[in-house]
């Protein structure tokens, strides 16, 4: 059976109320497009983790899809603060868990790894961790030392965007790699969305960049330009100026129903918001041409 | 163009690229740290390699990078690798000469805040959190906290510790077990302050036109001077032309 759906399918058979979700992606690749169908389904109650919540996650707890919030660092990168989780979190009505960058993907590591917990070198920070009990220190039996460990993050699904992939899911990334790929093995169930699907010639051509396998993946769906605001490398630019746009609509919790309603509800998909936001904005993104070196596997 | 004037961003730039040596490996992150790595490559530093966060080695941005995870980083990199590869590989091996920090709050002994102000369950103030930070203040060999000098950010203790300079000062630091040096210079608009060998930041350089009294009372605790304090030199026509013309022509950081 085909695993090729659409992302409105996708969503619906695969993130269901109350879930713990990983939508991934440092900075770059960030699935916004998912989390715009999440907010459209109005599905409720679920625990979003990521290391930088970025605007997807400000927006899905703005409409009311969050119930708790793991993260690693809660900023409008290069701009400031992420108002309405900050506001959320000021006024006590939503739930956090907190980490810093590296204890954040050990997590994802060891439950990648299938493993019960990873280890880390003392940082010295003890107050971060005497306020998060998922820290723990157990005593490496070889020096005596006492180590820092974190316990296995476990999704129930990950939504991962990526540059191409076959109609199996195997998915190829480049640019910058974040945690997309523990992400992927982590998590119970792994939504990709994918600039293009290309025929499995293509990501046979160069098995290297694969990053994900599709034995991991439970739906494949073709979302061109799924990471607007943030950016696909080679594909379109990041959108520095609605990042800056963003501190202003989100100064108020009836700025950001007024942008959902127009961005969100008020259309069906990806295609149409991608339309909406015109030639001016297209031709502002547009990423130039910057081929790699192709390289010789041998014919063997 | 302006060279007898310049402004506290400009300063602050010319004197944290200053510090950084040729063939450091640093861990950077976007604004001023960014300028001052790019500035040092392009002065005394040709053989600089930037780290990022997001997972970048050796980065050349052909253009300003607005966030930390830029595309301009990526292209034409010297290599990329995943988030856990960079903080294990990278920095917990110990391949990390400099780390950039800078924080809501920076105390007495050099610890950083950049959580929360007030109680951590129920925030005055919800900061971003740790980022990066915790580890890099850990682990660099150096660390360089970039900060402009104001009263509420130099408080006499941090109201929470994100990341770690010297604790309360003697050898609290070395006991924890950590590998980096910590830090060794905070860059400020008023000056540079540096660890005395209990790890109390005092004062060793001022900008120039600016008095002792002026920096004092915008420190928080009873700040000491160093009995080797020296005025800084101003900013070069050369760093000033780079930073302007080159680096940021916009601006946005200066």
């Amino acid at each position: 059976m085909t695993k090729l759906t659409t992302l409105q399918d996708a969503v619906e058979r695969f993130v269901h109320e109350g879930d713990l979700v990983y939508a991934s992606g440092f900075t770059h690749l960030i699935p916004f497009a998912a989390g715009h169908e999440i907010i459209r389904q109005r599905i409720k109650h679920l625990t979003l983790a990521r290391a930088t919540p970025d605007l997807i996650y400000d927006q899905m707890v703005a409409a009311g899809c969050a119930r708790k919030i793991i993260f690693s660092y809660m900023g409008n990168p290069g701009v400031g603060s992420l108002r309405r989780l900050r506001a959320a979190i000021e006024a006590g009505t939503l739930e956090w868990e907190e980490y810093s960058h590296f204890s954040m993907i050990s997590r994802l590591r060891a439950g990648a790894s299938g493993l019960p917990f990873m280890p880390m070198n003392p940082t010295g920070a003890q107050d971060l961790i005497s306020k998060n009990p998922h820290y723990q220190h157990v005593q490496d039996p070889y020096t005596g030392a006492l180590v820092v460990i974190v316990p296995p993050l476990t999704p129930d699904v990950a939504i991962i965007h990526v540059q191409r992939a076959d109609g199996q899911g195997n998915a190829q990334v480049w640019g910058i790699l974040g945690e997309q790929q523990l992400a992927a093995f982590a998590s119970q169930r792994v939504i990709l969305t994918v600039e293009e699907v290309v025929d499995e010639a293509v990501i046979r051509s160069d098995p290297n960049r694969t990053l994900i396998p599709g034995l991991v993946v439970d739906a494949i769906c073709h979302v061109p330009y799924c990471a607007h605001p943030s950016y696909t490398q080679g594909y379109h630019d990041r959108d520095n100026a609605f990042y800056l746009t963003w501190d202003e609509i989100s100064k108020t919790q009836a700025g950001v129903e007024a942008y959902l309603d127009e961005w969100v509800f008020g259309l069906p998909d990806r295609n149409a918001y991608w339309e909406k936001l015109g030639p001016e904005v297209h031709q502002r993104l547009s990423a130039g041409e910057r081929l790699s070196e192709p390289v010789n596997y041998g014919d063997y | 163009m302006d060279i007898v004037n310049y402004n506290s961003q400009e300063l602050m730039v010319v004197n944290a690229a200053r510090l950084l040596r040729d063939h450091d490996v640093v861990f950077v992150g976007v604004g001023i740290p960014n300028l001052a790595c790019n500035l040092a490559m392009r002065t005394h530093a040709p053989n600089l390699q930037m780290i990022y966060e997001a997972g970048v080695i050796g980065a050349h941005p052909s253009r300003l990078p607005l966030s930390i995870g830029d595309p301009t980083l990526v292209t034409g990199a010297t290599a990329v690798c995943s988030m856990y590869d960079i903080f294990t590989l990278y920095l917990q091996r110990g391949n990390v000469d400099v780390g950039f920090l800078g924080g809501a709050q920076i105390d007495q002994y050099g610890n950083i805040n950049t959580t929360v102000i007030g109680d951590y369950e129920h925030p005055k103030v919800r900061l971003p959190g740790s980022g990066g930070s915790m580890e890099i203040a850990a682990w660099a060999n150096r660390c360089y906290i970039i900060t402009p000098h104001q009263k509420r950010r130099f408080p006499i203790r941090v109201d929470f510790h994100t990341s770690i300079g010297f604790l309360d000062g003697g050898d609290a630091r070395t006991k924890t077990g950590v590998r980096g040096g910590g830090p060794r210079v905070v860059v400020t608009d008023l000056g540079l302050l540096k660890p005395n060998v209990n790890g109390e930041l005092v004062l060793a350089a001022m900008h120039p036109g600016v008095t002792f009294e002026q920096v004092s009372e915008n420190t928080g605790w009873p700040l000491q001077k160093a009995d080797d304090c020296e005025m800084t030199l101003p900013p070069t026509p050369q760093e000033l032309r780079i930073l302007r013309e080159d680096l940021d022509p916009q601006r946005i950081y200066i």
